[in-house]
């Protein structure tokens, strides 16, 4: 199949709902080494509000996306809440019309997140903040759309590519929110929200390629 | 982990229960939307017909900041976030609209990155309601950014004169602006510093997140256990003294003929008979390069959990902030009597 139906969205999100769970000890333990070490327990407590919102009921993916944003824009605050918040609205709002994902539109969404993202951080590739993971993932499937690629393979390429961006803030110094404060001192330790960025978009990634292959 | 707790997800929401039970001559707990269930802390008259109503917001885990600031001639209302972590935007819309007598909102509130979004929103829903919000963003913090970057520093304690300051004016019938204009002078004659001794520990998550090693200190340690400028074998309470005089004088700098107002402030643990040991050497201080101490306080007035340490914030005074620093004010953190 070259395209997911939207009112599939269930089996994506709760993938990614399940992929923070499972790492909720993780992302506290990246945090905690240049952050103050919450991170992997809000996001948990975030994502686990939508799942208990969600229930037993199918959703389509732009709905779901967009609860699971007014969630955690709602109830999480600090600055993840805000982040990831305009991330899923955004790519809620620029699939609502649609009755199929499409590889071509989901690059588009995802181009949307980015964009809205950028109106409310001043953080760019480089400043070792889930842009680094995020960014590239968004190129690589805009490539992916251009050239006409096989909808999973440019899935598992934007995994891949989202992998590389977290890991390179490894060697970055950080520039914006609280650990940038530590200069060259934050170097040496992967950035949380570019870990929980990867997760998040390996899961999806995870759930698109199922229906997929349905 | 020795602490007072039922389950540690629900220690902001019963800490809020508990706190305006206990001071409910003060305060009242607004909750009037759905999206913000916790609701804002407000003061008990709020909201003022015809006067400019004071908010701020933060993490919790700083006690008595946020909602100690909160009462009559203080803050009319606050957002309260989870701990060490922004308030949401609908909370912050929520403590808006509490504190809105109708004359605009003055928003003054400490520069972290989710603080700054979720302000930023929220000023935008306030907007569409027709509530006019203005900001005032604290970086009295001398540790977390070169002088020349003075813009990316954090708020800390000096966050105190900024609310008293801001809100004696609001108090006295000053316009918005009027009141912007008085809190920005009341944050940018303030210079913060901080030393911690020991880290502390998020009760959900169970462990320090950070070390100061047994026999050592953190000067410029931020509020979250940001790290600071220089981490050094522990020294007496004349030495401590001597390094954040130093940092917060020559910062600002304060000179000779200069009036001060002085506020030590505990980090949590530290008990309060150490802080005027530190005050004490502090006062020595100050008044041996000739500057002259106005007012002072001493006391956990703005708190890193259960961290051990200090801070010290020196604003420096003119007639217009002596004013508006001795004006009448009732809050459970702050209590000023004429």
């Amino acid at each position: 199949m070259s395209s997911i139906k939207n009112q599939n969205g269930r089996g994506i999100l709760l993938s990614m709902v399940h992929a923070i769970q499972e790492n909720k000890q993780y992302l506290g333990d990246v945090d905690g080494l240049i952050g103050d070490g919450d991170h992997g327990m809000n996001m948990n407590k975030g994502f686990t509000l939508y799942e208990q919102q969600l229930g037993e009921n199918e959703t389509t993916l732009s709905d779901g996306l967009f609860d699971l944003g007014t969630v955690l824009m709602n109830k999480i605050g600090g600055s993840m809440g805000p982040i990831y918040g305009t991330i899923f609205m955004e790519m809620s709002d620029a699939s609502q019309d649609a009755d199929e994902i499409t590889l071509p539109l989901f690059a588009k969404m995802m181009e949307a997140a980015l964009e809205g993202l950028y109106g409310i951080i001043d953080a760019r590739p480089g400043d070792k903040t889930l842009v680094d993971t995020l960014y590239p993932a968004v190129q690589s499937l805009k490539a992916s759309a251009e050239s006409g690629r096989d909808f999973v393979q440019a899935l598992e390429d934007m995994a891949a590519a989202a992998e590389k961006g977290k890991d390179s803030t490894k060697d970055m110094v950080a520039k914006y929110g609280r650990s940038s404060r530590l200069g060259e001192r934050s170097r040496g330790v992967l950035d949380a929200g570019a870990t929980s960025c990867c997760v998040i978009l390996k899961a999806m990634a995870d759930g698109m390629i199922q229906q997929l292959k349905n | 982990m020795q602490r007072i707790l039922n389950n540690p997800d629900n220690i902001v929401d019963e800490m809020l229960e508990g706190f305006v039970k206990c001071h409910s001559d003060i305060v009242k707990l607004v909750k009037t939307n759905d999206d913000n269930p916790r609701g804002v802390v407000a003061a008990k008259e709020a909201p003022i017909a015809g006067k400019v109503g004071i908010v701020s917001g933060g993490g919790s885990g700083h006690k008595p900041a946020f909602v100690g600031y909160v009462g009559r001639n203080m803050c009319d209302a606050v957002a309260v976030g989870e701990i060490f972590s922004s308030p949401t935007a609908t909370a912050f819309l929520d403590a808006f609209r509490a504190a809105n007598g109708g004359k605009g909102v003055a928003c003054l509130y400490g520069n972290y990155s989710g603080d700054n979004m979720n302000v930023k929103m929220a000023i935008k829903m306030a907007k569409r309601e027709g509530i006019e919000v203005k900001t005032v963003v604290a970086n009295d913090d001398v540790c977390s950014a070169p002088k020349d970057q003075r813009e990316k520093r954090r708020g800390v304690a000096g966050e105190i004169f900024m609310w008293k300051c801001g809100a004696a004016k609001a108090a006295k019938g000053g316009n918005l602006d009027e009141v912007i204009e008085a809190a920005q002078k009341a944050i940018d004659s303030t210079r913060s510093v901080g030393i911690g001794l020991t880290p502390c520990t998020l009760p959900a998550v169970g462990h320090p997140n950070f070390e100061i090693k047994e026999g050592t200190m953190e000067v410029g340690i931020g509020h979250h256990g940001e790290p600071g400028v220089e981490v050094c074998p522990i020294e007496n309470a004349e030495n401590m003294a001597k390094r954040m005089v130093d940092l917060v004088v020559n910062d600002y700098p304060f000179t000779s003929g200069d009036e001060v107002a002085v506020l030590v402030s505990g980090l949590g643990a530290t008990p309060v008979m150490e802080l005027y040991v530190l005050y004490n050497e502090i006062e020595k201080l100050l008044v041996a390069q000739g500057i002259k101490v106005y007012r002072s306080y001493v006391g956990n007035y703005f708190t890193s959990l259960e961290m051990m340490g200090a801070t010290l914030s020196v604003m420096k005074l003119d007639d217009e902030l002596k004013e508006l620093l001795d004006m009448e004010a009732y809050s459970m953190g702050f209590k000023q009597q004429l």
